[in-house]
């Protein structure tokens, strides 16, 4: 058994504004284990940056709210600690990639200043020199010539800049890396040597990683597990065996693979889910995929499900209860049909 | 039935820049033949958007020909052209910009059917909005709601209904469904798909994404740096990708399968400029299989099989 380095127990965030309050994450539970990647998988509005900024405890002032549930990271519970020393723990032991690297660097600093900041912050006492050395280091370990250091963000590629974004990231080998769709706003070519750089590095430093994708591709390629999210709940969770290739899903997972065109087949139609994800201003009982589940039951509108456990494989569903369990042999033929 | 209905001939466009000609465009020649669809893919910067705005001459042409029924649109006058924009449609990328947010969906999907004064009467006008948004599955109580107020599936359905307000032949789709979340995606093409078949429409399909374009194309053609460098029915381009940028497209493609794990192909570097192109392969820089002939002029695309072209000196 591998060590747990982040622990989320039970977690529920909402945002409140003047008029609504929306019902953001619904009860997370999720645990990520030394040196393992983790993929977080969902459409928009499912959760998964919520459970990244919270994680990361910069959800916005007074309107992102924790209402209930703990984070632990190494068994320290995050919600204890002073902002002066979470602001020590961001970017030492737990670091952030955003999804677009055109905003995420600031443009009137030369990029080699922007990674030392990092360095400078964490090790104060640390001699200018080494920081300059830092910094090479940092640009040749993500693929830049360390001479580019002097140049500004805007004379970088957005493949370039997602780089020197990382090498932010990595600067104090952090624990913990949150990368929230770090190669969503690139091409494809630049995506794969992003993609190859990041599996590369993880190796290297054995940094555990939760990486927020709406990408079922990128997950297969570098994750190790996978929780896929729904309207602020993660409804099925397994290594990447079990979501990929195992035989029991939750409806919206395969609704979700059988949305994704398949280069390898011939197919006239798509099956996409039908209905769109559910207001997030209110909590309905019973579970939320319930008006666009092909296999609604009775109880499904009625009773949130329960999360059934099998080996490393959890799922969130009606359907694989003891009373679901009839159901869905009769109707499981139909179901792969679907999804392939 | 199948006659080409959209042909260009040594298509270009060149814009001015500060540090020379860049070109966009560079003679290109694609015939696509009625009720069928050219899918368009390309890596960012290598002027599929371009060629689309072209096509409509949203945007004049440097040199070349647009054949629309066998008649160079670029000859016509303002009148003729006018006319002929009722069968040339356009559906952006985004469907968050390219609606007006102080206009409901009915004034949206209305407003081609009044600029050209197809329908006067206003009964007659509404009846037309409703039908359209049933045509694109969008229910009849959104017809008073503004486009923030819908989300982006819903959204890109106005941006079908305008669209096909004047009974187009030929559409335009500029990265239709890639603003969408994928589910939402499956919908929409879904839908484009069904309005091929029952409307005869044409498609130039624009779009980065390769699984995209095999599900919804008759033929593919691929752009690199403003010139096309391959171009083949789907079935052929995926069974025999044959210039060395397709094969490196497809390679680079994350597939959610755990067969090939970790042996996404790499092809080193980035697009370099288009800005005054040295003459010879454009690709040549971060060809895995470069070889000298590949920097001299006068490389064109060459049949290698029935129906299937290859601009590379591989094949030459």
């Amino acid at each position: 058994m591998t060590e747990k380095l982040l622990e989320i127990k039970d977690l529920h965030v909402m945002y409140r504004t003047d008029d609504d309050e929306i019902f953001a994450l619904n009860g997370v539970n999720l645990s990520v284990e030394k040196g393992r990647t983790i993929g977080l998988v969902g459409e928009t509005g499912a959760g998964k940056t919520t459970t990244a900024l919270s994680i990361m405890r910069l959800l916005p002032d007074k309107v992102g709210i924790i209402r209930r549930g703990e984070i632990y990271l190494e068994g320290r519970n995050l919600g204890s600690l002073t902002e002066s020393d979470m602001r020590l723990l961001r970017g030492n032991d737990v670091s952030m990639i955003f999804q677009d690297p055109m905003t995420s660097l600031n443009p009137i600093h030369t990029v080699g200043d922007q990674i030392g900041e990092v360095v400078k912050l964490h090790y104060p006492d640390l001699k200018a020199e080494s920081v300059e050395v830092k910094v090479d280091e940092m640009m040749e370990m993500v693929g830049i010539p360390a001479e580019r250091k002097i140049e500004y963000p805007h004379q970088f590629s957005g493949g370039m800049k997602q780089r020197i974004v990382i090498a932010i990231a990595l600067a104090c080998n952090p624990k913990l890396l949150l990368a929230d769709e770090p190669t969503t706003a690139l091409d494809v070519t630049i995506q794969a040597q992003v993609l190859k750089m990041m599996n590369e590095l993880k190796e290297k430093f054995h940094t555990s990683m939760i990486l927020i994708t709406h990408d079922l591709g990128v997950v297969a390629q570098i994750c190790d597990s996978v929780a896929i999210m729904y309207a602020g709940e993660i409804i099925e969770h397994g290594t990447v065996e079990d979501v990929f290739e195992g035989e029991r899903h939750h409806p919206y997972t395969i609704g979700l693979f059988g949305s994704i065109p398949d280069m390898t087949k011939k197919t006239d139609r798509l099956n996409p889910i039908e209905g769109l994800m559910p207001d997030p201003s209110t909590v309905p009982p019973g579970c939320r995929f319930v008006d666009r589940c092909p296999h609604r039951m009775d109880v499904c509108s009625t009773v949130s499900p329960e999360i059934i456990i099998r080996d490393t494989h959890q799922i969130k569903c009606h359907l694989f209860s003891k009373s679901g369990e009839a159901l869905r042999s009769t109707d499981k033929n139909h179901e792969r049909g679907a999804a392939s | 039935m199948n006659a080409p209905l959209i042909q260009t001939r040594n298509l270009k466009k060149y814009f001015h820049t500060a540090r020379g000609p860049l070109h966009a465009v560079d003679d290109i020649d694609i015939t696509i033949k009625k009720g069928e669809t050219l899918g368009m893919v390309g890596e960012s910067g290598c002027g599929k958007s371009t060629f689309g705005r072209l096509l409509l001459r949203l945007i004049e042409p440097t040199g070349g020909k647009v054949l629309y029924k066998g008649e160079n649109i670029l000859d016509y006058g303002q009148r003729k052209m006018k006319d002929l924009r009722k069968e040339m449609q356009i559906i952006f990328q985004d469907p968050f910009s390219s609606l007006n947010p102080r206009m409901t969906v009915s004034e949206i999907i209305a407003e081609p059917i009044k600029v050209t004064g197809m329908i006067k009467k206003g009964n007659d006008l509404l009846e037309r909005v409703f039908e359209l948004m049933s045509i694109v599955g969008l229910a009849e109580r959104f017809v008073n709601t503004y486009p923030h107020e819908l989300d982006g599936g819903r959204r890109q359905r106005i941006g079908v209904a305008r669209a096909l307000a004047l009974n187009p032949e030929f559409i335009v789709c500029d990265e239709p469904v890639s603003a969408l979340d994928v589910s939402i995606q499956a919908q929409i093409l879904n839908l484009m798909m069904d309005l091929q078949d029952s409307m005869g429409l044409t498609y130039l399909f624009i779009t980065h994404d390769l699984s995209v374009v095999k599900h919804i194309s008759n033929n593919i053609a691929v752009m690199y740096l403003g010139q096309c460098v391959e171009l083949a029915p789907t079935e052929k381009l995926f069974e025999n990708p044959s210039h060395p940028y397709t094969r490196a497209l497809l390679a680079s493609i994350p597939v959610p399968s755990l067969k090939n794990r970790k042996k996404l192909e790499v092809i080193q570097g980035e697009v370099t400029s288009p800005i005054n192109p040295k003459p010879g392969c454009r690709f040549a820089t971060r060809c895995p299989s470069v070889m000298p002939e590949c920097l001299e002029p006068g490389l064109e695309l060459k049949e290698i099989r029935p129906g299937h072209f290859v601009s590379c000196a591989l094949y030459h």
